[in-house]
């Protein structure tokens, strides 16, 4: 079981990084205001930050395998429940990349495979390596300097606009204004997410496309595609039935395994864009020194990350029947 | 009217140190319920010639010849969605690595199933009976069970008669089997043998048997043709070819026949190997390796007479004329 190694890591690791920067949760709510020596600490230690920092980090363990996550220092509200309220948020626009990125980098790369040498095929692998390595707070910004700013097509931040009242049934922004049924808030929820989908699907998108392509260059190769040509299929069935299934074993790992940086990349889209999802809210607890939010939202993203990963394993062994018994 | 006639037939690859030309000059006529034995050692270009004329040679082959006509349709000029409608149905072919050849994801009744369906061979609610009737009649056991296996799950002499299953699934007029038996065991190299020969009767099929081994032709064929390095050498009726080959790469392989070294303390063996891209000779191909190799053979290239490739085609008695 790894379980408790990544818990232990995570959290000892969160905790870490939280302590060596300067300053605590009492200080960063006073701010600049300043307050009496004898008051921060009385304050310091009715939350317990006097305490030895192995202690502190021993209580809090313990706590959490009790289930108990804490509450927020700022907002009073448990982790737990923040984090519900939040996490649709993150999950549609990571659903939403990496659907961009499946849909548009999946038909590429295999254009490029059965294009190979061509200057199609060099021209998407040389965008491939480019888009793979970019940085992602230089992209949102240039996104939004020419799409929102130079053209006005977008909107800068959040997730609809204030004009309309969504109610939040699901938490999915699009699923809830497609029930309330008000053509204008729908419209706005698209507008609003079409640029960070673009910023977040890049790298995805680049990976994806040049996974296929090199997946599918070496299928291509098999004696069962000739096979399926020698029955007198068409073209487009050869390479969808018979290639791209094969392809997508690999290319499915790949995508799962993209999952974990993607929330990586989701935390900085969302500060860009003022996405109010989990990665927002994760940045938003380290300026306010909130450790119960930083650390509760950290582990949890891990636990998904896992999760995910785990998933990825049980579809790879739907995909592939060799490894199936 | 001849099942499949090939005249001229060229396949020329670009590759990184230049074109080659991996089959040069090929003429081929098969009849329609004739099984003709194609042979030759591996890399004279058997395979690369019977997929040029099913049209599975792509990027980066070429194609070319003066005549590909099958059963009087001319198959350089077809379209390729008419080209598909004969490929897999009226001429079909099956590959010599049986364990490669299935698509790994799908079970192999399924397979089956896809050649039937892609060429309307039976209605659709018969589909299913009929790919359980295919698996019998290649004499797989339990083929209703055996019908939901993937190919990986099986042997590769059950893959093969999978193969064979899917290639008569649709009655065929023409049968290619390219080196059918050379990555199974030998016992089962003879079952399979056997399979496609009653195959060949009960449908009436043109057969082309591929094949490197001069025994299986003995037993099967009824004409041969034999392939040097790209080039049809010699072609005979099989009495003919073993009692008196013409072509002295012919008598070579016969002489490394197992059976006809009895007596003799060690098997004959040609000598060198088939010349690839890099060292193909000028005049004949097979001149560097032959016994009778002249001056001319070394700098002319022979023309095919009356069936043989040859400056000094041998006589009955197997000596140069
Ligand atoms: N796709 C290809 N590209 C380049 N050369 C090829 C290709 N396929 C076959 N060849 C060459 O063509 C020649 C004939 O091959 P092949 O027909 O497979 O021989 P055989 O079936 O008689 O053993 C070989 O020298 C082989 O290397
Ligand atoms: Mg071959």
């Amino acid at each position: 079981m790894l379980i408790v190694p990544t818990f232990i890591g995570v959290t000892l690791l969160s905790f870490t990084l939280i302590h060596l920067v300067p300053g605590d949760p009492i200080e960063a709510r006073v701010g600049e205001r300043g307050i009496a020596p004898e008051r921060l600490a009385a304050l310091r230690h009715e939350f317990g930050y006097d305490q030895p920092l192995w202690k502190q980090f021993v209580d809090y363990e313990v706590q959490v395998v009790h289930g108990d996550l804490g509450v927020s220092l700022v907002t009073r509200q448990t982790v737990w429940s923040e984090f519900l309220t939040l996490f649709p948020a993150t999950i549609e626009l990571a659903f939403c990349a990496i659907g961009f990125a499946v849909l548009i980098g999946i038909p590429l790369g295999v254009v490029a495979a059965l294009r190979r040498g061509t200057p199609f095929d060099y021209g998407l692998m040389g965008a491939s390596v480019t888009g793979a390595s970019m940085p992602i707070f230089w992209w949102g910004l240039m996104m939004i300097l020419v799409f929102s700013v130079g053209f006005g097509w977008t909107p800068v931040s959040g997730r609809v606009s204030d004009m309309y009242f969504v109610e939040p049934w699901s938490g999915f922004m699009l699923i809830d204004c497609w029930f309330s049924d008000d053509e204008g808030a729908c419209r706005s929820t698209l507008s609003h997410l079409i640029l960070p989908t673009i910023v977040l699907g890049t790298i995805p998108l680049a990976n994806f496309a040049r996974m296929t392509r090199s997946a599918m260059l070496e299928v291509l190769g098999e004696d069962y595609i000739r096979t399926a040509r020698a029955k007198g299929l068409s073209g487009m069935r050869v390479t969808v039935v018979h290639a791209l299934r094969n392809a997508l074993i690999p290319v499915v790992t790949v995508i799962g395994l993209s999952v974990g940086g993607l929330l990586g990349g989701a935390i900085l889209t969302e500060t860009i864009f003022a996405w109010p999802g989990v990665g927002h809210w994760i940045i938003e607890s380290i300026q306010r020194r909130d450790y119960p939010v930083l650390q509760g939202g950290t582990l949890l993203i891990a636990i998904i990350v896992i999760g995910v990963n785990l998933g990825v394993d049980m579809l790879y062994s739907v995909l592939n029947p060799r490894i199936r018994r | 009217m001849a099942l499949l006639e090939i005249r001229n037939l060229a396949v020329e690859f670009a590759t990184a140190r230049g074109r080659f030309r991996a089959v040069d000059g090929v003429d081929m006529t098969v009849e329609a319920g004739e099984v003709l034995g194609v042979v030759g050692e591996s890399g004279s270009g058997k395979s690369v010639s019977m997929l040029a004329a099913m049209g599975l040679i792509g990027w980066p082959g070429k194609v070319t010849a003066d005549v590909l006509r099958f059963d009087g349709t001319d198959l350089l000029s077809v379209s390729p969605r008419q080209r598909r409608k004969l490929v897999g149905k009226d001429m079909a072919m099956i590959f010599q690595e049986p364990m490669t050849s299935l698509n790994p994801c799908y079970p192999v009744g399924w397979q089956i199933a896809e050649a039937l369906r892609a060429h309307h061979a039976v209605p659709k609610e018969r589909v299913q009976h009929r790919v359980i009737e295919l698996l019998e009649q290649v004499g797989i056991p339990d083929p209703s069970r055996r019908a939901g296996n993937f190919p990986h799950q099986m042997s590769g002499g059950m893959n093969q008669r999978v193969m064979i299953a899917m290639a008569i699934a649709c009655k065929p007029r023409l049968l290619i089997a390219d080196e059918p038996t050379t990555a199974l065991d030998v016992t089962i190299q003879k079952q399979i043998l056997d399979l496609l020969v009653d195959l060949q009767r009960q449908h009436g099929m043109g057969l082309v048997l591929i094949t490197h081994d001069m025994g299986v032709v003995a037993e099967t064929a009824g004409r041969v043709q034999v392939m040097y390095a790209g080039q049809m050498v010699e072609q005979q009726a099989t009495d003919g070819l073993f009692n008196t080959p013409r072509h002295p790469y012919t008598a070579a392989l016969l002489d490394a026949l197992p059976e006809r070294a009895i007596g003799r303390h060690r098997l004959p063996t040609i000598p060198g190997t088939v010349p690839g891209i890099d060292d193909r000779p000028a005049g004949c191909l097979f001149s560097p390796r032959c016994k009778f190799a002249t001056a001319r053979c070394a700098a002319e290239a022979p023309v095919p007479q009356a069936g043989v490739r040859c400056h000094t085609p041998l006589d009955d008695a197997g000596a140069p004329r």
